[in-house]
């Protein structure tokens, strides 16, 4: 489909659906527009709030802090996991022994672990990135995993065919099989690295888009909620789409699919 | 030219065996003797499943017999044969480097600088015909390219030894012809010693100078040794019409046919070969 009409049709999916939500909080189409305004909002005064934060400049520094938090939980998450993925995969004994642990701790609900990383970090960044360091850890570690252990017996055969040691395997063989692991499944670890920094700062912290959304709760603020939860979306939208232009560069070698 | 201490691959007493999941084994290969001189073509024939490929692994430092010993130009074979370049059947380019890569990481890793590797890479790509697709990913390559990528990626390092595990065989008929061709022009200018493994008796009489027949696995051995009295140059497609082709071709497909046949018969029911 042609790019601009499929833009034009997404924009028309947004516009739709201020319509409506414009109208059931402004006119007694939908019922008692003051009641639906105080549980929904109304979109003029969401807009308008975000226009606010905007303007004033206050929303830069809280974007600032999630987008620094998400940032240095992928990095950290990500090295981790490719380490301890590679180490894993070749050496099977360890992964064996580990193995119902590593199940274990990833089975292990985020959520309940964010009090214990408040006490040990503080109130601060840190809490929030060792968040999101648990939840990017895994996917990254399962993915380096699986791409060593899969890499094609055929393809490791004729490198050593044509003379390669196991250091240069290592970096033209396993390496680029399990990278091209990881950023196959890009979108997703740094979308749970966004998750893991939001969650954190709504449920403890002094800056960031949790904490603005969680202050809104706090006081009814039902607009404020709302302003908040479209910038959210706003901040992943792009994030995911510099993602997307990341990956088209690493996974050119995929071909159309990538 | 099977005697004498000169030849590239000697294998004597070869066995080659595997151990089942069900704690069974499994005997591929009984007890083989077989001798490729330096320059000779030697093709090697045999039913699907007959262990002709085993063969060549065992030949490539990849796989251990289970007894026997592997001499190649006279020195016993220990680790990974490094006087061999190995042209597998399913496709071995990495993914993740461009054609050009592909055939100048053979010279990179063994120290040669990255500019010079890129530079006869390049050179080695123009005589396979691909020299307008140096910068392709295999993705975007055919099946007919992929193989002349690979056939630059092993020739590029000048091996002694060429195993060849039925390198053409996922190809369409006038593209194996092709690249049958292409294989006997660059293989003329040194004659390099070739392990050519294939199903295909046609094209083995074509390319070889001596096709050994193998029987239907299991303990498979070898049951046939033709010398092919064709000169060379030759041309693949041209030298089936040859009369001497067919009178060889007959005499071979007599001793395979029995082989074939039993080979159906053991597979067609049998969970296991």
């Amino acid at each position: 489909m042609n790019r601009g009409i499929l833009l034009s049709l997404q924009i028309l999916v947004a516009a739709a659906t201020l319509v409506v939500w414009y109208l059931a909080s402004a006119t007694t189409i939908f019922g008692d527009p003051k009641t639906i305004a105080f549980f929904f909002g109304d979109p003029v005064s969401v807009i308008k709030r975000i226009w606010v934060w905007f303007s004033g400049g206050t929303i830069w520094y809280h974007l600032g802090i999630t987008l620094t938090e998400a940032v240095l939980a992928f990095v950290i998450g990500a090295v981790g996991g490719v380490v301890f993925g590679f180490w894993f995969a070749r050496k099977p004994l360890l992964a064996a022994v580990f193995d119902p642990y590593v199940k274990a701790a990833n089975a292990l609900p985020r959520v309940v672990l964010a009090p214990i990383f408040a006490l040990w970090f503080g109130l601060g960044i840190w809490s929030k990135v060792a968040l999101g360091v648990t939840l990017v850890f895994f996917i990254v570690f399962f993915n380096v995993y699986q791409g060593v252990k899969e890499v094609s017996p055929t393809v490791l055969n004729n490198a050593r065919m044509l003379g390669m040691n196991e250091r240069q395997l290592l970096r033209h063989i396993y390496m680029p099989s399990a990278l091209s692991w990881v950023f196959s499944s890009l979108h997703t670890s740094v979308g749970f690295a966004v998750v893991g920094a939001v969650v954190g700062e709504y449920l403890g912290s002094a800056a960031g888009l949790g904490y603005l959304i969680h202050q809104a709760e706090g006081v009814f603020d039902v607009v404020g909620v709302f302003a908040g939860m479209f910038v959210l979306m706003g901040f992943v939208l792009v994030v995911d789409g510099i993602v997307t232009v990341v990956e088209r560069r690493l996974l050119a070698w995929r071909g159309g699919n990538g | 030219m099977a005697e004498g201490s000169s030849a590239a691959v000697r294998l004597r007493g070869v066995e080659i065996g595997f151990d089942l999941a069900n704690g069974g084994r499994f005997d591929a290969v009984a007890a083989t003797d077989l001798a490729v001189g330096d320059h000779e073509f030697v093709a090697i024939v045999g039913p699907t499943g007959c262990g002709k490929s085993t063969l060549l692994n065992v030949a490539a430092g990849l796989l251990k017999p289970s007894a026997g010993t592997v001499e190649i130009f006279g020195r016993p074979l220990n680790d990974i044969n490094r006087q061999a370049g190995y042209l597998f059947q399913q496709d071995a380019l990495m993914p993740w480097k461009t054609a050009i890569e592909n055939v100048a990481i053979g010279l990179e890793v063994a120290g040669v600088r990255s500019r010079e590797a890129r530079e006869r890479a390049r050179e080695w790509l123009a005589r396979v015909g691909l020299g307008a697709f140096a910068d392709r990913y295999p993705q975007m390559l055919s099946g007919g390219q992929r193989k002349r990528v690979g056939l630059a990626q092993v020739l590029i390092r000048d091996p002694k030894l060429l195993l060849m595990d039925e390198p053409f065989g996922p190809l369409d008929a006038q593209t194996r012809l092709i690249m049958g061709d292409l294989l006997l022009k660059l293989w003329s200018e040194d004659r390099k010693a070739v392990m050519f493994v294939t199903h295909d008796l046609d094209e083995a009489i074509a390319l070889s100078d001596r096709v050994v027949i193998m029987s239907a696995g299991p303990q498979s051995r070898i049951i046939g040794d033709f010398a092919v009295p064709l000169e060379r140059p030759r041309d693949v497609g041209e030298i089936r019409h040859d009369p001497r082709f067919n009178a060889l071709h007959r005499e071979i497909w007599d001793a395979l046919r029995d082989q074939v046949m039993a080979a159906y018969r053991d597979t067609s029911g049998a969970p296991a070969a």
